[in-house]
């Protein structure tokens, strides 16, 4: 057990090392060049861009940056943002608490709607729900959550008048941010139960969209996992034994057919970044990935390598705890 | 194939799903007899019309028309075969490449199957939009180069698919009948093992449709994707985000359009898993 968990670890080492080597040489290969894009169309005189590229680094043959920015990035510094002049890490920490909240609320309510509702369906075979929970869930992973958006915006924000359009928070508020969390931060905060009010109905539409592809795939993977799990000798003996419905359905089923779910689970909790990037373009969010999309614009390159490389050790440090969950959920897969 | 279109046959959601898929494929073939204008024919005195339920609206313009005077209807009618043709392209591309990589993977040794799980590996921990939005800014912005994001972004799904199933074929008796005989590599695995692993790859070459899709039509609504005026439906819904206010129909009936595709193909793909194995019901 403890032999495999270490090659596990060791097996995230080449990984890391690949994905922040494409994203080094990737974002090189963009045409354009920060120091261009800093100094505007027109360019300084050569002088000047000469010393800019030089205190940068960029005059560096690449092969040297490259390691340069492992060698900093193994004590955990990842260089300095050339657009903003702040390091990344700081950058991105100050901006991953607003992704880690709107992911997180979305597949919270994912989970509460999506876990009872594909149980029922299960359970309800054939009947009206049932259909109502595959046929919702089909339109729901089927979503462009671009548009969903929108849609949603037209109809509470601008025809109701619900919910606000863009933003974290009222800007009548003015938080001190200590966690990053403005759940927390304005429960805790002078603004008192309002500014609370204001930091949910700002996260409501963002997490709503963010969570709809969650939703559709849990309900739908509860329910065909737990009629799977509904079906065999065990579920039968089970019954047979005189085991009232509700026992066998919750502590013998549901336990099996959790399984692939939390499997699942992960999975969407590793992709959430992609539909992230595309809510918080939707709602002005100030997260991650609307941060690296702009880096990309401005050919940050320090920005765009930090922060791949923290993004790419968090899905694969997510994918190996589920790995390990999976190891101590289900005793069979120790042995592989 | 037979006994496979029988099951298929049978099953009801496949069916519609092929006849959606079909309808779809139909109209994105007769597009310019459907069509009622040119997708790109700009009609200055008719600008931002409504729909034909709505009140002002011109017989001419069935669904309305743009910003720029075009014929709403026309546009979406053209921008199937935008979708379809980049779902089409999609999939072939990630079949042929990941089919061969799965195979090289499952067949050639551990040196070498290390080398393409670690690769997909790291193309599934870098951030997919991210990686896709880098490719296309490298390539400039354009319809193909939009292809090529989204394939390589979607290669590792059928890598892991059809090594998987290849894996479990590889140790049947009919593989070790052939080796016996002395066949080659090409024989044993292209000519025998390779039909075996069709199912699964036709399921998710249907996904991967739907996926390529989406995919294709989020990066038209960041600008990334096909450059105006080309009638690609993401593009059409990001163009007209500034008046969803004055005129929602610009929105939403291309949103629609992507949403009946996307499902049309989902439905497909549910229906043939359940017809090709009946026993795995997975996402």
């Amino acid at each position: 057990m403890a032999l495999s968990v270490l090659k596990k670890f060791l097996t995230v080492i080449p990984t890391l090392i690949g994905a922040s080597l494409i994203a080094f040489a990737l974002i090189r290969m963009v045409p354009g060049d920060p120091v261009t894009n800093l100094l505007g169309e027109r360019g300084g005189d050569p002088a000047v861009v000469a010393e800019m590229n030089q205190k940068l680094g960029l005059d560096k043959p690449a092969w040297e940056q490259y390691f340069i920015f492992i060698k900093n990035a193994c004590v955990g510094d990842m260089g300095t943002s050339i657009v903003s002049k702040r390091p990344v890490s700081e950058e991105f920490w100050s901006r991953f608490p607003a992704t880690l909240e709107l992911s997180v609320v979305s597949m919270v309510w994912a989970l509460v709607l999506g876990l009872p509702f594909g149980i029922l369906a299960a359970l309800k075979r054939n009947s009206v729900l049932d259909y109502a929970v595959i046929g919702t869930s089909l339109i729901g992973y089927s979503m462009p959550i671009f548009w969903w958006g929108l849609i949603l915006v037209i109809f509470f924000s601008v025809n109701l008048g619900w919910f606000p359009v863009s933003g974290r928070i009222g800007i009548e508020y003015d938080l001190v941010s200590k966690t990053g969390f403005l759940l927390i931060d304005s429960w805790f905060g002078e603004g008192g139960f309002l500014a609370f009010k204001s930091a949910v109905k700002h996260l409501v539409l963002p997490a709503l969209v963010l969570g709809t592809i969650p939703l559709a795939v849990i309900a739908r993977m509860t329910r065909s996992s737990l009629l799977e799990v509904l079906g065999e000798d065990f579920v039968r003996t089970a019954k047979a034994k005189g085991l009232s419905h509700y026992r066998v359905v919750i502590i013998h089923a549901l336990r099996n057919a959790l399984i692939p779910i939390v499997t699942v689970f992960g999975l969407l909790f590793g992709s959430l970044l992609t539909g992230a990037i595309l809510t918080e373009t939707i709602f002005s969010w100030p997260g991650v990935g609307r941060w690296l999309v702009k880096s990309v614009e401005a050919r940050d390159y320090p920005v765009i390598q930090g922060g791949v490389l923290y993004i790419a050790s968090m899905v694969v440090l997510l994918n190996l705890v589920i790995d390990f969950m999976y190891m101590w959920v289900y005793p069979k897969m120790r042995s592989k | 194939m037979i006994e496979f279109w029988g099951l298929f046959k049978q099953n009801r959601g496949a069916l519609i799903g092929l006849w959606l898929v079909g309808l779809v494929g139909v109209v994105a073939l007769l597009a310019p007899w459907l069509a009622p204008h040119d997708p790109t024919e700009v009609f200055a005195e008719a600008l931002k019309l409504p729909p034909f339920w709505a009140e002002g609206a011109q017989a001419k313009f069935l669904l309305g028309t743009d910003d720029v005077g075009r014929d709403l209807l026309s546009r979406l009618i053209y921008g199937s075969r935008v979708s379809l043709g980049i779902g089409f392209l999609v999939v072939v591309f990630t079949t042929s490449v990941g089919t061969l990589l799965g195979l090289f993977a499952a067949s050639l040794g551990s040196f070498v199957e290390n080398l393409i799980l670690r690769l997909m590996d790291i193309l599934m921990a870098l951030p997919s939009l991210l990686l896709a939005i880098v490719v296309v800014a490298i390539l400039g912005p354009s319809l193909i180069n939009t292809v090529i994001a989204v394939s390589i972004v979607s290669l590792p799904n059928v890598v892991r698919i059809v090594r998987a199933s290849v894996l479990v074929e590889k140790n049947k008796n009919y593989v070790l009948a052939s080796k016996s005989f002395g066949a080659t590599w090409f024989h044993i695995y292209v000519k025998n093992v390779l039909p075996n692993c069709l199912a699964p790859l036709l399921v998710q070459a249907t996904f991967g449709f739907s996926d390529g899709i989406l995919n294709a039509a989020a990066f038209g609504f960041l600008g990334l994707g096909a450059q105006p005026p080309t009638p690609e439906w993401g593009t059409m819904l990001s163009d007209s985000r500034s008046f969803i206010e004055s005129s929602p129909w610009l929105v939403t009936l291309p949103g629609l359009c992507i949403l009946i595709v996307v499902i049309s193909f989902n439905i497909l793909g549910d229906g043939l898993r359940d017809a090709l194995d009946p026993k795995t019901r997975r996402i």
